[in-house]
């Protein structure tokens, strides 16, 4: 079966590096493409999909360059994230016309068996233009679907689809990924591709952050030290006496208060109330510094 | 064949004419047929005012206008939206592309403004006159070239319609008829040379040769369409800002 393979690749903008370095291999199955907004996942697949020439490196598909490859795509099939379609055409006319550009032996018979795969026999001979977000997503897919490509490449799928939409896709491409296809998508929700993906690659800022199946990612994840900013009536005292303990990794005295990384967070909460009241320090605020999704990428960068 | 694609042409002939857009290209030639008609019916004293309405205003502002809106318009819409990617992620030749769009550009044109300055032709000098056929068939070559010009503008860069605009009203309309050396490169030229050379004596001066025209006519339409070929071979999606 097809598979994808990347070495060394790179793509950059002037100064803006957009993706830094990236050697990876996708298999059949599904794969996951987890990062933050900005992180570089739609330069990646706009390579993959040879719609974007590399800087450096080299992109394959089933060991053909996917760069200036037209070929290419009788075994790929396409979702952009901009949801352009053309609105004046019907659902069924939109998913034809891309079984006729395929050249496919019988356009009538696969437009349907791709209509009824996403889900859209009922809409289909509307005009897309009177279609919702959701919808014109499922049609799209339809159309990359016609041709029965070996790969699939889709970005930011669920994007506008309510939650029965979004069930109902990631069943079909979890169908996809079990008769042997190479489903590649992206995401920047965890949970999206936890349910979905047997391997998710991890991007932050361009590089590959992480690799691995979602139970490595989650632990990677959740055994980062977390960071707290504690305000108090005596921050020096405090963290001279928190750093004595075990459960924390460090401690810095800023302006805004006392930084204290915790490397087992729930001991070190247990610590701080304990710590307080026998040392007679008021303790004011409490926060944690680092929840956002960017923080726990910028760790797996790190680490 | 993989030099036209029948979808395709199908879907651009629908995307260019679908739409209350279809009304815009058809004024500047309604304006054509009714001045020239309201002319003709009050016989002005100028003996030359066909000259100057067809060859003047046709030549000058119906044909380049209708040609840049057609022709920007058959391919530069999908590349901005970035709806042409469902035809480019297919194994259609991009040459098939081009050159498709390129016909259905030019058909439309040849219907929107050509015909329209035959019709005007024909009512200004009362029948099918020399002259008329004349305007006509250099309408059909100034059709042909400005377009191969504005489809591979489209392909080469955003701003297709701007630029476009920049060269029919200030090269064109400006510069072309005050320097001889300008007219060289103006596609208005080269079809008022050809208009000339089957219509002599209408008193137009194309001001450049009609071998000239033919050759740099036919040189200008064919390196017009392979650098839109060669473009649209290697098309880039830019990631959004997102």
């Amino acid at each position: 079966m097809t598979g994808i393979e990347l070495r060394g690749v790179s793509r950059w903008y002037g100064n803006v590096v957009a993706v830094n370095d990236i050697t990876m291999t996708v298999g059949p199955g599904v794969t996951g493409l987890l990062g933050p907004n900005g992180a570089g996942k739609s330069t990646l697949l706009h390579m993959v999909a040879g719609f974007l020439q590399p800087s450096r490196g080299q992109v394959t598909l089933g060991g053909e360059p996917a760069w200036r490859n037209p070929g290419l795509y009788r075994k790929a099939g396409i979702v952009t994230e901009r949801e352009s379609a053309y609105p004046f055409l019907t659902g069924r006319e939109f998913v034809r016309a891309a079984a006729c550009l395929h050249e496919l032996a019988d356009p009538v018979a696969a437009t349907r068996r791709a209509i009824g795969l996403v889900d859209m026999v009922g809409p289909m001979d509307r005009r897309i233009a009177t279609y919702s977000k959701g919808m014109r997503q499922r049609i799209r897919v339809a159309a990359a679907l016609v041709h029965d490509p070996e790969v699939l490449l889709l970005d930011e799928p669920f994007n506008g689809m309510d939650p029965r939409q979004r069930l109902h896709m990631m069943d079909l491409l979890g169908r996809l990924g079990g008769q042997g296809r190479t489903i590649l998508f992206s995401s920047h929700i965890l949970e999206e591709v936890e349910q979905l993906s047997g391997t998710i690659q991890v991007m932050v800022a361009g590089r590959l952050a992480a690799s691995g199946d979602f139970r490595a990612i989650r632990r990677l994840m959740t055994s980062r030290p977390h960071v707290f900013l504690v305000r108090s009536g005596d921050d020096r005292r405090l963290g001279a006496a928190l750093i004595g303990r075990p459960a924390v990794s460090g401690v810095e005295l800023t302006r805004g208060g006392l930084q204290v990384s915790a490397s087992d967070y729930g001991a070190f909460a247990a610590e701080i109330a304990r710590l307080t009241r026998d040392e007679g320090i008021r303790l004011r605020e409490l926060l944690p510094a680092d929840e956002s999704l960017e923080s726990v990428f910028s760790y797996l960068v790190s680490s | 064949m993989s030099a036209y694609n029948q979808t395709v042409a199908s879907i651009t002939f629908r995307a260019v004419l679908g739409r209350r857009r279809a009304l815009l290209f058809a004024i500047p030639a309604l304006v054509l047929i009714g001045t020239a008609a309201v002319l003709r019916l009050t016989h002005p004293a100028d003996p030359a005012w066909p000259t100057r309405i067809l060859g003047s205003f046709g030549f000058s502002v119906v044909l380049p206008l209708t040609a840049l809106i057609i022709g920007t318009s058959v391919l530069g819409a999908e590349i901005e939206d970035g709806s042409i990617i469902h035809v480019l992620a297919t194994p259609v030749r991009r040459r098939a592309v081009i050159l498709t769009k390129y016909v259905v550009a030019v058909a439309t044109t040849v219907v929107f403004a050509c015909v329209p300055e035959l019709l005007a032709g024909i009512i200004a000098t009362g029948g099918l006159t020399r002259f008329a056929v004349g305007l006509f068939v250099g309408a059909l070559a100034g059709a042909v070239i400005y377009n191969a010009l504005f489809v591979s503008l489209s392909a080469a860069t955003t701003r297709a319609l701007a630029v476009g605009l920049l060269y029919v009203l200030l090269w064109e309309g400006v510069l072309a008829n005050f320097t001889g050396g300008a007219r060289v490169l103006s596609i208005g030229h080269y079809a008022l040379a050809m208009a000339v050379a089957v219509a002599p004596g209408s008193g137009i001066d194309p001001g450049i040769s009609l071998a000239a025209a033919c050759v740099l006519g036919a040189v200008v339409t064919v390196a017009a369409l392979v650098l839109a070929i060669r473009k649209l071979s290697a098309f880039s999606l830019r990631a959004d800002a997102a």
